[in-house]
């Protein structure tokens, strides 16, 4: 008999029977060039639950892992902790094979659902937070996350394995064969996770923190972290939210990030010497050309840094057009505490630099100082953006103590 | 009357209509929206609005 598509069993009641997406390489504008995971976990008591379900093209693998330890229709409950179409894309076709006896969503669940497959009839049901749901040897306890990061996002909690299903919080996209974190180099899960908190969830930190302080104060006990993206933690749970709360909190450290394009190497090489004077300041600097730089992985970088430091040509009288990109993503994601700076060469004209101010004032980041050159910069030019880096870098140093 | 917007999810309460889902009447100015109004798409408190620009 084949055996490929394997569950994962995570507890005695619990598996993994989500997909590994080892293809997809961009995520709604965000890079994954290490790939994604679907997560899907079925709890099987006398009352066969399945938490989420996968991309609509997938469901056919995660129905093989299903099929293998349960027959489908044995699956009386589905709930969805999030219906953004990654986990609930499968929903329709799922609950037409299994026609389960009910299905659960948080209110703004529901009425996304419904919003998304106006097109089928599902019965769906509103949970609340607080509200729990019978499985016989094992309860599930439901837990609204407005916002964290979309209006229906919910967390399910069942106290009996002190087990989690978070949802996309602390999710990442990384496709392993491993389903534990632990079984992955440390490095790849810290950096997946921070890309995925600062491309993601960065806008809504305020209410990661407040989330976090609650679940501190509830004494919540979380031995596994099961979320829907990326490896299950069985360990370190503690280090997993501590980096949660740093990110969320965004303190300034000495590091500049510079973003710049350039057309025939000015702009280039005012970032070079700004970065030079940063570091002559006391602080630290990272140089991403936007030619070659992706947006997601900028927005990575920003989240443990304390400046913003943003080139970029005047054409046709206006910013460069990959500038414009980075800093409408950027201005989405809401970074903050950051201190910033405008700089970049023109023929005539010369407006990119005051339109890069105004994205960085909208951004409530706090801009320091600015510099333009006509043409080609020269010694008491590139001078000036030397002081400017000095400068910058002072402030980072302060800043970040 | 002004229109508040909520600083998390970019909803609007727009006094003219009130708000449906939290059986807010129209013309129901916001300064006038129960303490514990919660925005109906994100469910963040009052305070969490700003007048809009």
């Amino acid at each position: 008999m084949s055996d490929f598509f394997q569950p994962v069993k995570l507890t005695d009641t619990v598996y993994w029977v989500g997909v590994i997406d080892w293809d997809v390489r961009d995520f709604h504008g965000y890079s994954t060039m290490r790939g994604t995971t679907y997560n899907a976990y079925l709890i099987v008591t006398d009352r066969v639950t399945l938490i989420d379900t996968v991309k609509e093209s997938f469901v056919p693998e995660m129905m093989s892992r299903i099929s293998r330890i349960v027959s489908p229709e044995d699956i009386s409950c589905i709930i969805s902790n999030h219906a953004e179409i990654d986990h609930s894309g499968g929903l329709p076709r799922v609950a037409s094979m299994v026609k389960p006896d009910r299905i659960l969503a948080s209110k703004m669940g529901v009425r996304t659902l419904r919003e998304h497959f106006n097109h089928c009839e599902l019965n769906l049901e509103e949970v609340k937070t607080g509200d729990t749901l019978d499985l016989g040897t094992r309860t599930l306890r439901f837990m609204e996350t407005r916002m964290l990061h979309w209006p229906d996002s919910m967390f399910t909690y069942m106290p009996e394995e002190k087990l989690l299903f978070s949802q996309d919080a602390f999710g990442m996209h990384l496709a392993t064969a491993e389903r534990f974190a632990d079984l992955v180099g440390p490095t790849i899960v810290y950096r997946e996770m921070a890309k995925y908190y600062a491309n993601i969830l960065l806008p809504y930190s305020d209410l990661v923190l407040k989330l976090l302080d609650h679940l501190e104060a509830s004494k919540m006990k979380i031995d596994i972290i099961a979320n829907d993206h990326g490896p299950v933690f069985r360990r370190d749970i503690a280090n997993v939210i501590g980096w949660y709360r740093q990110w969320a909190e965004q303190k300034p450290t000495n590091l500049a990030i510079i973003v710049y394009d350039t057309m025939w190497g000015s702009t280039q090489k005012m970032a070079k010497v700004i970065a030079d004077g940063i570091y002559k300041g006391g602080g630290r600097a990272l140089i991403m050309p936007m030619g070659g730089s992706h947006r997601s992985d900028v927005a990575t970088e920003l989240l443990h840094a304390g400046a913003l430091v943003v080139g970029s040509p005047t054409l046709n009288n206006n910013i460069f057009p990959t500038m414009a990109d980075v800093l409408v993503y950027l201005k989405g994601l809401r970074p903050k505490n950051l201190i910033g700076a405008a700089f970049g060469s023109y023929g005539w004209g010369g407006e990119a630099v005051a339109h890069i101010r105004g994205y960085l004032e909208e951004m409530n980041i706090d801009v320091q100082s600015e510099k333009r050159v006509k043409y080609v910069p020269d010694d008491a030019d590139l001078d000036e953006c030397y002081q400017m880096g000095i400068t910058l870098g002072y402030r980072l140093a302060e800043n970040s103590q | 009357m002004m229109k508040y917007v909520c600083n998390v999810c970019g909803y609007v309460y727009d006094p003219e209509y009130g708000d449906p889902d939290n059986n807010i009447e129209p013309g129901t100015r916001f300064d006038d929206l129960p303490d514990d109004y919660e925005c109906p798409i994100c469910g963040v408190g009052k305070e969490d609005f700003s007048p809009e620009e």
